[in-house]
């Protein structure tokens, strides 16, 4: 059985963040073609046990069991809301007070979602980097979500494609060639499905 | 089963008053606060050591020996010695100096330091926190067991013949605890020479505590010191008492709420339930202390941090005759139900007799001055 965590960090209900997780989370299932078991983690009720984790050391209850959901994953899916030009305070925070090491190896799906497209770099910028330094094997798509791509159809195909690179860390698959110029002069593409998918 | 207090000597503001007591006042409460706990039957008294404000701990072998001439009968120990920062030199001619002194009232606990900073006022580098502590502490075993020493290692300059003095009293060098909360490497190292393993246990979930405990049980007996269940543990504790449950609550709270290692965290209700913390009634600090066993099992020393979060010292005293008042029923309570093998911790006196008896090692060599052999 494979395990997803997945980290949602939105505060509002319903969260576009979380939106944005599930979608994430449901095209990986589907990809995986595979028992899978899915966590999600909601950062929101932990605030104030995180907050006192900084403060003590340790975990208390629920963010103990939050902690121990992503330590037994086999991949994670991350989503935080852009705050400031970055990730959240609460989103950092979870992954400041994780044992180090944790995440080594560990494929993480990165989301991000804003109120407008010119935060679309925050993944570049600030998550990939924070998963590089906690080791773990960040999916080359991540996928950011400004309001205005949740009425947009390319939303769609970037979850899946993330998801499908997720899918197959987690598998082991070889790499999906994906079709080039040169393909298309050994093999064209039939103009009807050229018309069928214009 | 040996009871105490240790204390960390910290600085800390009352923050019912505003007021901070001075240096002097906390160094000299020190003192009062051991000669009490003496007084209340307790076996030991631990003090900390730290080298930067707010704590007054530096020098913990000056405060022990000063503390030893005014007391009879409790051991005195630390918590911790600093086995990182400290030349093992320098602790083996002190602790040896002070067992000489006290008659044998002596024992140490290993500990490592968090403070990064204090490292390289020492010339040391706290990344190599456990490596300072497996070579130091091989060094300090060696000077207390062999006269004369030949070595060399990575983190200080080697000895040519050297000979630690004064020689350990009656040959047996003071009993060692090492203490740690989340490095196993430091369980294994207790467990290894078969020494003490001390957890702090205060302002850690039991979950902590247990892992460690359990760890330097079965190592202990992989290294054949024998059976898991005879490895010498101690663990600390933490209360304030009150006749009535309420008024502790009441009074502790504000001092909670300031403490400088979890005030402005989690309530007070939150942080009892995750930790050994207790505040209530007597009854209720003696029937928390001794559950401590259903996750530790049957252990040998048991200290309480009592005098902290800027508690005045006359609390702090009242505090300790509360607790002398449940000693007799807390040591009933850990007689219980103990098998009979369960070893005490070592002693002074057990540990010469488990070396066949008193042999003075006094070191003759000839003076360099008169060339007379003394």
């Amino acid at each position: 059985m494979t395990r997803i965590a997945v980290i949602s960090a939105g505060l509002s209900v319903p969260s576009s963040t979380r939106l944005l997780a599930d979608r994430l989370a449901d095209a990986t299932v589907a990809a995986l073609h595979e028992p899978v078991e899915v966590d999600v983690v909601e950062l929101r009720p932990l605030a104030h046990p995180l907050a006192d984790h900084l403060l003590t050391g340790f975990p208390s209850g629920e963010l103990a069991e939050a902690i121990e959901t992503v330590r037994r994953a086999d991949a994670l899916i991350v989503v935080t809301p852009v705050f400031s030009a970055s990730y959240s305070g609460l989103f950092k925070t979870f992954f400041d007070v994780l044992e180090p090491d944790t995440l080594a190896g560990v494929p993480v799906l990165i989301g991000a979602t804003a109120g407008t497209a010119r935060h679309s770099l925050v993944l570049e910028h600030a998550l990939r980097p924070l998963f590089t330094y906690l080791h773990a094997t960040v999916v080359p798509t991540g996928v950011f979500a400004a309001s205005e791509d949740f009425g947009e159809a390319g939303l769609q195909s970037r979850i899946e494609r993330a998801a499908g690179e997720l899918g197959a860390l987690l598998t082991g698959a070889p790499r999906q060639r994906v079709r080039t110029v040169e393909d298309e002069f050994a093999d064209p593409t039939p103009f009807e499905d050229l018309l069928r998918g214009a | 089963m040996q009871i105490g207090i240790f204390t960390v000597g910290d600085v800390t503001p009352d923050p019912t008053t505003g007021r901070t007591p001075t240096e002097h006042e906390r160094i000299k409460a020190t003192v009062e606060i051991a000669k009490k706990a003496e007084e209340v039957g307790l076996d030991v008294f631990a003090t900390g050591e730290h080298h930067n404000p707010p704590f007054i701990a530096s020098n913990p072998t000056a405060t022990l020996a000063y503390i030893g001439a005014q007391t009879e009968n409790i051991i005195l120990s630390t918590a911790t010695t600093l086995i990182t920062t400290t030349d093992p030199v320098l602790i083996a001619e002190d602790y040896a100096k002070i067992q000489h002194l006290t008659d044998g009232r002596v024992d140490l606990m290993m500990g490592r330091g968090n403070t990064g900073p204090v490292y390289p006022w020492f010339g040391k580098d706290i990344r190599e926190g456990i490596n300072l502590a497996i070579e130091n502490y091989a060094l300090l075993r060696r000077l207390w067991t062999e006269d004369v020493v030949n070595w060399e290692g990575k983190f200080r300059t080697p000895l040519q013949g050297y000979t630690s003095t004064p020689r350990p009293l009656d040959g047996v060098a003071p009993f060692v605890w090492h203490g740690s909360i989340r490095s196993p490497e430091i369980a294994e190292q207790a467990a290894y020479y078969g020494d003490g393993f001390f957890h702090n246990h205060i302002f850690w979930p039991a979950g902590h505590t247990k892992q460690m405990v359990d760890l330097y049980r079965r190592r202990f007996e992989h290294y054949g010191h024998g059976p898991a269940d005879t490895a010498i543990v101690g663990l600390g504790g933490q209360f304030f008492m009150r006749k009535n449950s309420q008024d502790a609550v009441d009074e502790f709270r504000p001092y909670f709420d300031n403490a400088p290692v979890y005030g402005h965290g989690p309530s007070l209700e939150d942080f009892t339930e995750a930790t050994p913390l207790t505040v209530g009634s007597p009854q209720q600090v003696l029937e928390r202390t001794l559950s401590f066993r259903e996750y530790a099992g049957h252990y040998q020393r048991q200290l309480f941090l009592v005098d902290h979060a800027g508690l005045p010292l006359k609390t702090v005293l009242e505090q300790l005759d509360l607790l002398g008042e449940i000693l007799p029923e807390m040591r009933k309570g850990f007689a219980e139900g103990r098998p009979a093998h369960i070893p005490d911790a070592p002693t002074h006196a057990s540990l010469v007799a488990a070396a066949g008896g008193a042999k003075d090692t006094t070191i003759h060599a000839v003076d360099d001055v008169t060339g007379v052999s003394v």
